[in-house]
């Protein structure tokens, strides 16, 4: 089959590779019938994430029709169109049972690896490095899904892949950064990064009751669909000083939640993130943590800083002092999708929020390597890609 | 891991001297060493912890043995503290009583250990192993269950004869006030002095215990999940 491959930092090829098989019981092999590049394949596109290796299979947003499923697998049927969660996750042990599905205990298989940095392992992702498992991912026309019998959302027939597909990652993502912002009416949330999180979490931050939301970005196509979709207050941090305009916006007291939807790639205009370029650049620092600085400082007394951009490693000055001080509350980490999908697919159902609207490139398979670069320079104003894998029956 | 240079063993206690022997090394002895500790001189300390051994004489009618591994039964090599030791555990959403009957039907410990090949139960609390080692070479040893509570603790050995000398004891407890189970190993054997030593060694890697709580990962994916999580073809 085809499928996208890493081979190193600005190196994606498309390639064919064998099929996927049905490896345990409770497996399915999805046809992908359309996948995306998350904002997160970015960072392993730029060489930012460890434990990649050459040829490994890309990809954690799709979703597609079930051609085959394991001996143990009761819940899907030959058929069936199912969005798949980018997050693997067992559904029995004590994680999955407290909803802390994104730190399932049993699905990565090197959890070893992850301990070894972090201390103990979250759960196995899709095509997210050896350390998150190994799992090949779904820019790709087949997939195995492993626990496909708690992970995968069967989808209605009367909304389309583009209505659908961002429930396998960024609308949780987004809605969950949100929620944890703990919104109480006449909230105000500051976002900084208008990327596809970004502008779910500005939206979900409206579902949730929030009466402000700011966003703040540099680019003006995304600046513009935080203000048209999202009815978001935006700032562009080429223009103003993002700390002084927010102070002023919320007359002198800050915002009450931040959410920080950059994650280690953060540019800035300010010192200290040229420090960080500097620091990056020479192996002296691993992340870039401008934005996460910026939102410590800006927060409220009390308030809370949600953060679902991803970090990976280590953190250079680091603002815990105004964290402390300002008693400020974090939280963070990778979505735990199975909690939110139902829901979120009954908000679409319903018409609250239509997630084909942060769509900006549709393409083919065949054109990953070249929009990974477009989508990564922001070029042609890119937001957000889809791709088709296009028509293909798995080989028996 | 500790390993303990001596220990009084049981087996030497009758081995017969002459008692007068015995009290004139513990007389010298109990001079030496009142001498030496009296100087409160780094020579007189050094003097005193030499006499040691002459001490242990005068009371076991014995000279200490630094290096004993002439024994292969458990309890003479592995009494005490002696051998490596390695202790891991883990805790799973399963019932006690459900993990302790997978454990206790020893043939099932295959699945998850993934260094042993094959474990055949021979009746009688006795079982033979049968351990994937360096270079594919086979290594075979068998075992008796020594203490059995069932839910609780499940203790083995090694037999005599065995080219393994091995022991120990897993532990099943209730914990989060009855809702999961806490699965601790404790497991010793000889250290790689002999040829069977140095085999086990070799087959636990240089670290034991990464092995054994890689074993122990696996035991709780199979049983809360179904299945050993796989990212390809193979288990590794």
């Amino acid at each position: 089959m085809k499928a996208v491959r890493f081979y190193g930092t600005e190196d994606v090829r498309v390639e064919n590779v064998p099929d996927p098989e049905i490896l345990n019981p409770r497996d399915a092999i999805v046809k992908v019938t359309t996948t995306a590049i998350c904002g997160s394949d970015l960072h392993i596109y730029g060489g930012y994430i460890p434990t990649m290796e050459k040829g490994d299979v890309l990809g954690h947003e799709f979703m597609g029709e079930v051609v085959e499923v394991g001996r143990d697998n009761h819940r899907l049927q030959v058929g069936d169109r199912v969005v798949v969660p980018f997050t693997i996750a067992c559904g029995r042990c004590y994680f999955c049972k407290e909803q802390l599905w994104s730190l399932c205990d049993n699905s990565n298989p090197n959890a070893w690896m992850a301990e070894k940095l972090y201390g103990y392992s979250a759960s196995g992702l899709f095509g997210y490095s050896h350390m998150y498992g190994g799992y090949p991912g779904g820019q790709a026309e087949f997939v195995r899904v492993p626990f496909a019998d708690v992970g995968p959302l069967k989808v209605p027939a009367t909304l389309s892949d583009e209505q659908v597909l961002f429930l396998s990652d960024i609308f949780p993502t987004g809605y969950m950064a949100a929620e944890n912002c703990d919104i109480k009416p006449g909230d105000t949330v500051a976002v900084w990064g208008c990327g596809p999180v970004g502008q779910f979490a500005i939206q979900s931050a409206r579902l949730l009751g929030a009466e402000r939301v700011i966003a703040i970005d540099r680019f003006p196509e995304r600046l513009a669909l935080a203000a048209s979709k999202g009815k978001a207050e935006v700032l562009d941090y080429e223009d103003i000083d993002v700390t002084d305009a927010l102070r002023e916006l919320t007359g002198g007291q800050g915002p009450d939640a931040c959410i920080d939807a950059v994650g280690l790639e953060s540019h800035g205009t300010t010192l200290d993130a040229w420090y960080d370029r500097a620091k990056t650049s020479m192996f002296l620092a691993t992340d870039r943590p401008h934005a996460l600085r910026q939102a410590i400082g800006a927060c409220r007394k009390g308030g809370t800083i949600s953060i679902p951009g991803v970090y990976g490693g280590w953190l250079d000055k680091f603002p815990l002092g105004a964290a402390f001080a300002k008693g400020l509350t974090l939280k963070m980490g990778q979505t735990h999708m199975h909690k939110y999908m139902p829901a979120l697919l009954e908000r679409i159902e319903r018409g609250e929020i239509d997630p084909s609207f942060i769509i900006t490139h549709r393409v083919t398979l065949d054109d990953a390597p070249e929009m990974y670069r477009t989508f990564r320079e922001k070029e042609d104003a890119c937001i957000k890609v889809v791709m088709k894998p296009g028509e293909r029956t798995l080989a028996q | 891991m500790e390993e303990t240079m001596y220990s009084l063993d049981p087996q030497h206690e009758s081995t017969s001297y002459a008692e007068v022997e015995r009290w004139v090394s513990l007389a010298s002895a109990t001079a030496l060493m009142a001498y030496g500790f009296s100087r409160r001189t780094l020579p007189g300390f050094c003097l005193a912890v030499a006499a040691t051994p002459l001490a242990f004489r005068g009371v076991s009618g014995t000279w200490p043995r630094f290096n004993d591994w002439g024994s292969d039964d458990t309890r003479v090599a592995l009494s005490g503290s002696r051998g490596i030791h390695v202790r891991e555990s883990i805790r799973l959403e399963r019932p006690v009583a459900e993990v302790y009957r997978f454990w206790r039907n020893l043939e099932n410990l295959p699945r998850f250990m993934t260094h042993l090949e094959g474990v055949t139960d021979l009746g009688n609390r006795r079982s033979h192993w049968e351990a994937k080692g360096p270079a594919h070479m086979k290594v075979e040893w068998d075992a008796e269950i020594i203490n059995e509570v069932e839910d609780k603790v499940l203790g083995w050995r090694s037999l005599p004869g065995s080219e393994i000398i091995t022991a120990g004891a897993v532990n099943f407890s209730t914990v989060r006030g009855g809702r999961s189970t806490q699965v601790s190993v404790h497991l010793q054997y000889e250290p790689p002095a002999r040829r069977a030593g140095a085999l086990v060694a070799t087959l636990f890697g240089r670290n034991p215990a990464s092995m054994i709580r890689e074993d122990l990962r696996h035991l709780k994916q199979l049983l809360e999940a179904g299945e050993i999580p796989r990212a390809t073809g193979s288990l590794t």
